[in-house]
């Protein structure tokens, strides 16, 4: 079997998982609703406040809700010895990283569909500018945050994981995803859509270091 | 590639024998007295900030540290990826532990003499940014090290943070630097003028000197309990138990090394 099939396989049951388990919809996605409101109760109800800082909330939002979804990945793998299956499965280590990343990847982008949808009616946050730069954002972006967090999830998942290090950890490592991620969609929500070329291409620098990082890195992790 | 990687595990050796350690403390305390009568008397104040410039001399040596030990703990990592072997992991966490605590110092000094300078405690400059992440990346490595029970393990995840957490900061620096820039125009330049005063200059270079020493004895102290701290488990763990832990650290002064797991 070659990589790619591998890593299909691995997403194909991460994906299986998720659907029969229903945690993005029960507990994701209502998590990051309930950041949106408290982003607006704090910011109070000023109309071009709530604009501008849209895009930032957006992408705080997704960042803060991720993190619980790289929990879950990797929890239903420390349940009933399912990482010493996955480890003594005969495939390379490398798919188990870009399997999880991809099946990440994909919730994380239908998590992300109902957050804009969200922030466009909560905050006032204008869709229509430049849809093409808005989704190649948050794909670029979406690509990258998986990749981080499926290369370190595995670090929750140790027997004496504490709660806050997965975030500690990733959450600075993502500072140009969220820098770049924020500034694409907010050019790209207003019109300069042609501007955000340069953030998109920072995205794409960091999807490709984190991609190829984890692929070369993550055996490392596993073996035991 | 064995060549160099086993040259380099000797000289570590020899650098961290008690005799090697006494020497280095010794040098560091002369170096860093030569430093503080340079940038104190001898270097004068500057004619725009007087005497806040002196900051200078710490300052730029603490973040020159933080860069310093960040890379080591990066090639230390690849070290330990290659040749599992224990020291490797040791030299990254001891050298993490310092930059840690230098690029913290870097930021507090900049914050002291940001005060002054530039009226305001912080300012969203790309280079106090990344430094900034940079320490919170870090002390994320640290955190990492606490979770598992077994050193190999430890070894392992540490070595991967330190690989991804050093690739992680020129991306860091870049996307800083054009969020800034996309903001407001020029940065706030330290100096001015685009010359320095040659005994500016001298105290400087015997500042980053002498603050490179300091770097290496607090590494090599740092490796020494290291050694101690896995020569007390070992024993611990071993047969050989109802010792009191004062005979157990004497026995560790002998040299030799312990190796566990890899």
């Amino acid at each position: 079997m070659t990589l790619i099939r591998q890593s299909a396989v691995m997403a194909a049951k991460d994906l299986r998982i998720e659907i029969r388990g229903r945690y993005a919809l029960g507990a994701v996605l209502p998590f990051a609703g309930t950041l949106l409101i408290a982003f607006g109760l704090s910011l109070g109800p000023g109309r071009t406040l709530l604009q501008e800082t849209a895009p930032g909330l957006l992408w705080l939002a997704v960042l803060f809700a991720s993190v619980l979804s790289f929990r879950r990945s990797y929890e239903s793998e420390g349940e009933d010895g399912a990482l010493e299956g996955l480890l003594l499965a005969p495939m390379d280590k490398a798919a188990v990283f870009l399997g999880k990343a991809a099946a990440v990847a994909v919730q994380l982008l239908a998590l992300e569909a109902v957050v804009v949808l969200l922030v466009a009616g909560l905050f006032g946050l204008s869709l229509g500018g430049a849809p093409a730069a808005l989704a190649a954002a948050f794909l670029l972006g979406t690509i990258g945050l998986a990749a981080v967090g499926s290369l370190f999830g595995v670090l929750a998942e140790s027997p004496r994981a504490r709660e806050a290090v997965f975030p500690l950890l990733v959450l600075p490592l993502a500072t140009p995803l969220l820098v770049a991620g924020v500034k694409a969609t907010a050019l790209a929500t207003t019109g300069h859509g042609g501007e955000a070329g340069s953030w998109l291409g920072l995205l794409v620098a960091f999807d490709a270091v984190f991609l190829a990082a984890g692929t070369l890195v993550f055996g490392h992790l596993l073996e035991d | 590639m064995r060549g160099p990687v086993h040259s380099a595990e000797r000289a570590l050796g020899k650098l961290t024998a008690r005799r090697g350690e006494r020497v280095l403390g010794l040098l560091t305390v002369v170096a860093l007295s030569a430093s503080a009568i340079l940038s104190l008397i001898v270097s004068p104040p500057d004619a725009d900030q007087k005497n806040a410039a002196r900051l200078l001399y710490i300052h730029v040596p603490s973040a020159w540290l933080a860069y310093l030990s960040f890379a080591v703990v990066f090639v230390a990592s690849v070290a330990y990826l290659r040749t599992r072997k224990i020291r490797w992991d040791r030299l990254a966490a001891a050298s993490a532990e310092v930059g840690v605590l230098f690029t913290a110092l870097a930021i507090a000094l900049g914050s002291i003499w940001g005060k002054p300078v530039w009226g305001t405690w912080w300012t969203w400059d790309p280079r106090l940014t990344t430094t900034a992440i940079l320490l919170l990346i870090y002390v994320g490595y640290l955190a990492v090290r606490k979770l598992p029970d077994s050193p190999a393990r430890r070894a392992r995840w540490a070595a991967v943070v330190g690989i991804v957490g050093f690739v992680d900061v020129p991306i860091v620096h870049l996307s800083v630097t054009w969020w800034r820039s996309l903001h407001q125009g020029a940065t706030i330049r330290l100096l001015g003028r685009s010359t320095i005063a040659p005994m500016m200059l001298a105290a400087l270079l015997v500042g980053v000197a002498s603050f490179t020493l300091l770097y290496l004895y607090l590494v090599t102290l740092r490796l020494r309990v290291g050694r101690l701290e896995e020569r007390v488990m070992a024993e611990a763990l071993s047969p050989r138990l109802g010792q009191p832990v004062e005979m157990l650290v004497e026995q560790a002064d002998e040299p030799g090394e312990v190796t566990v797991g890899g």
